[in-house]
């Protein structure tokens, strides 16, 4: 409500509030690094390993507190095994959607066992409340030290991902002519798989488990949908996921009673759903067979389709 | 709840029987074998075509889409079951809509909408529990179900559901499983590939949705994925295969919900771990047929021309 009558001194108010700013600034680079992974993910067809790995998150949160150690540490530990298990079980770093399903499922189990214990022996009141922090996040919640670890971790992840754009977007475009030229697609396809693991992780604490897609695959599907040159398409994941952590933020400021969490992936949901639809009024009225991008997902999945593995 | 007093009251003992009569001497647990003996049906059929046509990732975020259906009809005051399968049916038809031509997930723009569209919707979920300031029953419990509070009233709308499923499945189950294995060979013979692929969206969403009202999401996704992929690295039968599935759909769900009540540790918990389990003998199984130069394992995938 206080962002009223002027904007800048509503701005400046807002972020006059310590839980704002870090808010603020943790939030955009664990956006940031959500969004630079965002869109390989969606390039490499690899949504739903993110997913899985989202809901790893919680079963590692919940695994923390039951055994009793460091949140984070189950968080990062959780993702990254896994991430690893998907990457041994799959083809060069592609698992098979029925392995990550099957692990994914027990992973969800896990995670009710860890509830159960947490909420049956460590705490005596308030395990729901923790779980929930969990599954949905709580940005404005974070402590000084959570703040400080999140931005850190998310600034590394961002810039590994910088580091390595250029042969990761090659190895996915063209899987088969990147071995050609000696490009080492399968160790991509590992390392990425962390990172998302780690992004994965570190997201929990501002949006939650549940909603950390929102953050990933929303971005990544609106840069696919606004450009098919595979670099700029990174930087505006990026870009638009930041963007969309800046508005949430703010409405969730100016509404009190609306959750951060929600207002931040309704602003990301938004974003895809006027690219998507602008995409297909564009290709409507001029390319009536499909757009360019049709054709680099033709060369994606060209191969695979024809039973070449 | 008086079945958690119930649960705490029994224990385990040596006589096989004596622990039967105690599993079904009260009416809430034989509501729960019952209600899950019909979901793991349900599921298991419905999910083996799912795993066939590498669908997973809808099946997941269907199973999650209940909660949010449930949490709005709550907040607007009209009936629940209206909420989740109005929400889920909704986003079916969007995940029909935005797959590609006939269309299996998988694709780029598909798995990107559907991300978006789950995260979306358990974001609403979470707007409406906090803006509902009274009783509602969390997240948590929609989350994972529990075996206790399965009323008789659940047990008759699963049973319409699962008769309609079986009914639907049954008329479509040749022609989708040609489409599945052979899309382009299904749609020069005629095949109406693209309906078929609503048909079953809608199918796999009105299973997600009864299921996960009744058991939870995490159970709901486990026997959608866990019994159709261990099935299908078994045997490359068709018949015998979807035979497989539902059986050890029901066999881990009951297991499963035997180990729940002998414990105080959740369902979701021994079903998926039974499950994967009885899975990982199954690729080992796989795997070692394979190594002896077996043919007939169908892997996930085989059937792709």
């Amino acid at each position: 409500m206080t962002a009223g009558i002027d904007p800048f001194t509503g701005l400046a108010h807002m972020l006059s509030h310590a839980y704002m700013q870090r808010a603020f600034v943790a939030g955009s680079l664990v956006a940031l690094a959500c969004g630079l992974s965002g869109y390989p993910l969606v390039l490499r067809t690899q949504v739903f390993s993110g997913d899985a790995l989202s809901h790893v998150a919680f079963t590692g949160a919940m695994f923390a507190l039951a055994v009793g150690i460091d949140l984070r540490v189950g968080l990062f530990a959780g993702c990254t095994v896994v991430a690893l298990a998907m990457a041994v079980l799959g083809r060069r770093g592609l698992a098979d959607d029925a392995v990550i399903g099957s692990i994914f499922a027990w992973i969800l189990g896990l995670g009710s066992l860890f509830l159960t214990l947490y909420t049956t022996h460590r705490s005596a009141h308030g395990g729901g409340v923790t779980g929930v922090t969990a599954l949905f996040g709580s940005i404005f919640g974070m402590t000084a030290s959570q703040a400080w670890v999140a931005a850190l971790v998310a600034a590394g992840v961002s810039a590994v991902l910088l580091a390595i754009s250029r042969p990761l977007l090659f190895a996915s475009v063209d899987p088969e002519v990147a071995v050609s030229r000696g490009v080492p697609v399968a160790a991509l396809g590992f390392g990425f798989l962390i990172l998302v693991g780690v992004t994965a992780g570190e997201a929990t604490q501002t949006v939650g488990a549940l909603l950390i897609l929102g953050l990933i695959a929303a971005p990544g599907g609106t840069a696919q949908y606004l450009s098919n040159r595979p670099f700029p398409a990174m930087f505006l994941s990026g870009g638009l996921a930041v963007l969309s952590i800046w508005i949430g933020l703010s409405i969730a400021y100016a509404a009190p009673a609306v959750p951060p969490s929600f207002t931040i992936i309704a602003a990301s949901t938004i974003v895809f759903f006027a690219s998507m639809g602008a995409s297909r009024v564009r290709n409507r009225s001029s390319r009536p067979a499909g757009s360019v991008d049709d054709v680099a997902a033709g060369a994606v999945r060209g191969p695979r389709s024809l039973g070449v593995r | 709840m008086t079945g958690f007093a119930v649960l705490a009251a029994t224990g385990l003992t040596w006589h096989l029987g004596s622990d039967l009569r105690q599993l079904t001497a009260y009416p809430f647990m034989v509501n729960a074998l019952r209600a899950g003996a019909l979901v793991a049906m349900m599921a298991g059929a419905v999910g083996w075509f799912m795993v066939l046509r590498r669908q997973s990732f809808a099946g997941h975020s269907l199973s999650m889409i209940a909660f949010p259906g449930a949490s709005g009809a709550i907040l607007l005051g009209i009936n629940p079951l209206i909420g989740y399968f109005g929400m889920t049916g909704v986003a079916a038809l969007a995940f029909a809509a935005s797959s590609p031509r006939g269309g299996r997930a998988g694709s780029r723009e598909g798995a990107a909408l559907i991300g978006t569209v789950q995260a979306f919707v358990l974001a609403l979920g979470f707007l409406f529990v906090s803006l509902y300031k009274g009783l509602m029953s969390g997240p948590i419990a929609l989350l994972f179900g529990s075996i206790v509070g399965i009323s008789n009233y659940d047990v008759t709308i699963l049973a319409v559901i699962g008769a309609v499923t079986a009914v639907v499945l049954a008329v479509i189950a040749r022609p989708l499983f040609f489409a599945t294995v052979d899309e382009e060979v299904a749609r020069a013979r005629g095949v109406p590939v693209r309906a078929l692929s609503f048909a079953f969206f809608v199918l796999l969403g009105v299973t997600a949705a009864g299921a996960a009202e009744v058991v939870g999401a995490t159970l709901t996704f486990a026997l959608l994925v866990l019994p159709a992929a261990t099935a299908q690295r078994l045997t490359a039968r068709p018949v015998l295969s979807m035979t497989i599935t539902i059986g050890l759909s029901i066999g881990v769900t009951w297991i499963g919900m035997a180990a729940a009540f002998f414990s105080v540790y959740p369902i979701g918990f021994f079903v998926t771990t039974v499950a994967v389990a009885v899975y990982v003998v199954a690729a080992g199984i796989e795997f070692a047929a394979r190594r002896s130069g077996t043919r007939g394992a169908l892997a996930v995938g085989k059937f792709q021309t």
